[in-house]
């Protein structure tokens, strides 16, 4: 029954979605107040719905419900009840459901948010979130049903999530993706409205800023949550491959934080529009190109779902109407856009643009070196791989550039600044971080390769013009701690956001390259040494799990220099129902220096084989991308998006704040 | 799929699951050669896995792969000549590092001299611009609305 | 030309990446990505020097020229190559030369199995340690190896031979080679 309730208010949902699509923009098109009004409730219906649906489906899933043919693929009565739950999206079905629950929740959040907006602007951008809910769900209706029955002959047990996901990871990670994937659709929806009304102002650009951060703030933590549970689930210690779906979900990344400084500067200055409509409009297609590429089985991959070239071409033509129209849209109405604005090559809308170049530029690289194995096998060139070497070959300069570029924007006036006058007051601070860099790392480890020493430089640079900017606008104020107050959230989003991107960096660079990894023979009571510590199998311990039988190594690890001993439980499951090995990875966490040892395999003397890796720093880099995120959400807390109400308060601390500033 | 039989097959060779990290124990008789090999491992790919390299994949191939790759490192083969042993077994789709030729040309140099081009490109048109735009001028309507609205809001740069 | 116009061309450009975008990935539906073609084409054989099952003597790549033949790389613990063997056994009875290399097998596991399902094998080598698959870049049983009458390989399917596979995929190519001046 619960099935059926589910599968029918999917049905209702879908509907809706069609009534929300189609009622409104009608209504915007002829300027019928009445039809525009049905936007509102429409999305609140088909967000209703939709939780209904999913939340069946959940229960389906707690209640073992192996008639339901998605439970039966997914779940098991041995799985425990957190992850039945989180099991709802483990698999193609129901991991759409949630896409299109979200789609719906962004919808709704636009509507309950967008008091000052105008009739005719909201109709439209909850049209256009309607056509795009209605594509989806349409999808999952007609090709990828969760509620499908096995009946009559329907299995006494399940086959159990896969072992992979049975993890906390898997509980946050998906829903934090979507949520940025979908929440793109909404700077999306807004680009497409005004280019209906064909009114592209100022107004269009400071709506969607909040919108379009929010979503790229839940973007850039599914990565990181991706990437650090790669890391300690998966036993091979790394934390990026350039997997085609990791590589799918980091070009939406890239268009949206391109997207996000553009917004800045046409809101601020009217500049840039057609290049932020054409970012707006990427965004969000490459978050479907990525649906795409993870669901067709056009690449191979890992994290891939079961492939289906029907679904597939389903994807393939929701993009192509998508996207294509709204370019089209954009070629059409193109006459309509003119930027208004001058800017000197010495300014801050210039080194916005150098921003956006180096980020795009990025999302080509990512786009290109995933691509071209399909592109040389369809025209025949044979196959070709293109793996790490490749995408951290061409990301270095490209980073290194951005760094250096980095320390610099953020300190410029709109529309003219005196570089040079800058550059010579920074330029201290560029030869402190520019030795730090090199001798820090030195210092500590004896060598420091060229691409160690410059994004270690580069990022230090980076936080000390931050510091340097924080110093300069507070120069004036009595109070400095008052002064620190009075800086607008905004501006403290921005700094944080830059700060957490040197911070990655600096953990991306000294991981790469200074960490240790050894594949070694651990028999009990025979210590070892990698690198400065020493490990020593002290026993080995049989036990059962829910699921599973694991055999976990006790074992120590001491760094006799330093007076340091600590325990850590590597483990060895056999997952039973799906006959799947498994490696649980001990941890020894810290900002420094990490330990992270994993079981492989006995070896025939009774011995075990042990991967040991000593990971220096490796947490700087889920640090940085936390720090981004924090910085982003701070930056939406900012009372301008507010309403009239606030403005009082904000006029108050105008007379503070420093005016050219964020 | 156009193959069932071989969706079959690769399946059944590929049986343990993705990403459990295969270890095996070797010895080396140079620590630096026990560096080059994971260098190595990690730049090969497995021929038939899901995109793993053959450091991470346990299927029995990668297994023999990495043998090999232990034995000629062994034997004194520089790094390219054992990636170019491996391509010449199973082609260019084994190694992560594409080859730099006339078809890959575009792959390599494609986006960094886009990157450089367009940064050219804007550099020039934002001179240019700086000479063209004329500032336009207001209409006496919209100088008293920006009277009113200077009278109520101080803060023009927010 | 007006600065509308030329923003209007500008944008043109994404539209047609974009259309030219999805005829590649329409074109890579339906193929199968991991389907990797032999580097060893219009090559001859690696050199060899396999222990045989079939006699004493060890098997080298000249044991395998003379006519076009085909080299089915196979095992006992590979399902797929169980559905194989009936229809090797009725090639091989039809005239078909099939030499046949057991790809990390244990050599009384494959004698079992030939008596059991027949043996369509001229010759047949016991690759225990997978090193000759290695060379001959076999990434999945069961494949079979298309070779001419001087041992250079032709053609390689991944995959079992099937009445359809051997209609569509050899045939064509056998006679070719066939009607090719020695």
């Amino acid at each position: 029954m619960l099935a059926e309730i589910g599968h029918l208010a999917l049905i209702l949902a879908l509907c809706l979605a069609a009534v929300q699509a189609v009622v409104p923009l009608w209504g915007a098109a002829v300027n019928d107040a009445r039809l525009m009004a049905v936007a509102r409730p429409a999305a609140a219906a088909q967000f209703g719905f939709l939780l209904i649906s999913f939340v069946a489906l959940a229960l389906c899933f707690v209640n073992n419900d192996f008639t339901v043919a998605y439970v039966a693929q997914n779940s098991n009565t041995a799985l425990p009840v957190w992850y039945r739950i989180s099991a709802v999206w483990g698999g193609h079905e129901g991991s759409l459901l949630l896409w299109v629950l979200m789609i719906a929740g962004w919808g709704l959040a636009v509507a309950l948010a967008s008091r000052t907006l105008p009739l005719e602007m909201l109709a439209r951008v909850l049209g256009v979130m309607g056509l795009i809910s209605l594509g989806f769900l349409a999808f999952t209706q007609f090709t990828s049903n969760p509620f499908e029955r096995l009946l009559p002959f329907y299995p006494v047990n399940g086959r159990d999530l896969n072992p992979l996901l049975q993890d906390v990871g898997l509980i946050f990670h998906p829903p934090m993706l979507y949520m940025g994937y979908v929440g793109f659709s909404v700077a999306f929806a807004f680009v497409v409205a005004a280019l209906l009304s064909g009114r592209l102002d100022s107004a269009w650009a400071r709506w969607s800023r909040p919108w379009t951060t929010a979503a790229w703030c839940f973007l850039t933590l599914g990565i990181s949550l991706g990437s650090f549970w790669a890391y300690y689930e998966l036993g091979w210690g790394g934390w990026w491959f350039w997997d085609p779906v990791e590589n799918a979900s980091f070009m939406p990344w890239l268009a949206g934080t391109a997207l996000m400084h553009s917004l800045a500067a046409t809101e601020k200055r009217g500049v840039f529009r057609a290049w932020t409509v054409l970012l707006a409009i990427s965004a969000f297609s490459l978050s479907i190109l990525g649906t795409f590429l993870v669901r067709s089985g056009v690449l191979t991959s890992v994290h891939a779902f079961a492939s289906d070239p029907e679904r597939g071409l389903f994807i393939l033509a929701l993009l192509a109407v998508v996207t294509g129209s709204a370019l089209l849209l954009l070629l059409f109405r193109a006459h309509t856009i003119r930027s208004t604005g001058r800017f000197e090559l010495a300014s801050r809308e210039t080194f916005l643009l150098w921003n956006n170049l180096l980020l795009v530029g990025a999302c080509a690289v990512v786009f290109v070196g995933t691509l071209f194995p399909l592109a040389v096998d369809i025209l025949g060139f044979g196959k070709l791989s293109v793996g790490p070497p490749y995408f951290n070959t061409l990301f270095a300069p490209l980073t290194i550039i951005l760094l250096a570029f980095l320390g610099v924007g953020p300190l410029l006036r709109w529309k003219r600044h005196d570089l040079k006058g800058l550059l010579r007051t920074l330029a201290p601070l560029a030869v402190l971080a520019m030795v730090a860099g090199f001798v820090l790392p030195y210092w500590f480890t004896g060598s420091v390769p060229l691409l160690v020493g410059l994004s270690v430089a580069l990022s230090l640079w980076v936080g000390f013009t931050a510091l340097y900017d924080i110093a300069d606008k507070l120069r004036n104020k009595r109070n400095k701690l008052r002064g620190l107050a009075g800086l607008s959230r905004s501006y403290w989003g921005m700094t944080l956001g830059h700060l957490g991107l040197a911070v990655m960096v600096v953990g991306v660079a000294v991981t790469s390259y200074y960490s240790v990894e050894r594949d070694v023979r651990m028999a009990l009571n025979e210590p070892l040494d990698v690198g400065p510590y020493q490990f020593e199998l002290l026993r080995l311990r049989d036990y059962q799990g829910p699921n599973y039988t694991s055999t976990q190594g006790i074992i120590r690890v001491s760094n006799p220099a330093e007076g340091f001993e600590t325990l850590v439980r590597p483990a060895k499951r056999m997952y039973t129902v799906q006959q799947m090995p498994m490696t649980e990875v001990a941890l020894m966490p810290s900002l420094i220096q990490e330990i992270y040892v994993a079981m492989g395999e006995p070896l025939d003397d009774g011995s075990w084989a042990v991967r040991v890796h000593y990971k220096p720093f490796v947490r700087w880099l889920w640090l940085g991308s936390l720090i981004m995120a924090l910085g982003g959400f701070i930056a939406i807390m900012d009372p301008r998006y507010r309403t009239e109400r606030v403005r009082r308060v904000v006029d108050a601390r105008a007379g503070d704040a420093d005016v050219a500033g964020a | 799929m156009r193959y069932p039989s071989l969706s079959l097959a690769l399946l059944l060779l590929w049986l343990a699951g993705p990403a459990l990290a295969a270890i095996e124990v070797y010895d080396f008789s140079d620590p630096a050669l026990e560096t080059r090999y994971y260098q190595l491992i990690e730049i090969l790919r497995c021929p038939k896995c899901q995109n793993q390299n053959i450091k991470d994949s346990n299927a029995p191939l990668s297994a023999d792969l990495r043998g090999r790759v232990h034995e000629m490192l062994e034997a004194g083969h520089s790094d390219s000549e054992i990636v170019e042993a491996l391509v010449d077994r199973y082609g260019t789709f084994i190694t992560y590092r594409p080859p730099l030729n006339a078809l890959t040309l575009l792959l390599w140099f494609g986006p960094l001299l886009g990157v450089l081009l367009a940064g050219f490109l804007v550099a020039r048109w934002i001179r240019h611009n700086q000479r063209q735009t004329p500032v336009e001028a207001l209409t006496e309507a919209e100088r008293q609305r920006l009277a009113v609205v200077l009278g109520n809001d101080e803060d023009l740069s927010r | 030309m007006s600065p509308g116009l030329k923003l209007s061309l500008l944008l043109g450009a994404p539209v047609v990446g974009f259309f030219v975008l999805l005829g590649f990935l329409a074109a890579g539906l339906g193929r199968d990505p991991s389907l990797l073609p032999s580097a060893l084409l219009d090559r001859p054989l690696p050199g060899f020097q396999e222990p045989g099952l079939l006699d004493i003597d060890p098997v080298t790549p000249a044991d395998l020229t003379g006519q076009v033949s085909l080299l089915n790389v196979w095992a006992t613990w590979c399902p797929p190559c169980r559905e194989e063997m009936p229809y090797l056994v009725a090639l091989a009875e039809s005239g078909v030369t099939i030499h046949g290399l057991a790809y990390k097998d244990d050599a009384g596991a494959v004698r079992q199995w030939l008596d059991h399902y027949g043996n369509p094998f001229r010759t047949l080598m016991n690759d225990a340690d997978g090193s000759l698959g290695l060379d001959l870049g076999v990434y999945g049983a069961p494949e079979t190896f298309l070779l001419d009458a001087e041992g250079v390989i032709r053609y390689r399917h991944v995959g079992i031979i099937d009445p359809r596979v051997w209609e569509e995929d050899f045939l064509p190519r056998i006679r070719a080679l066939e009607e090719e001046p020695s």
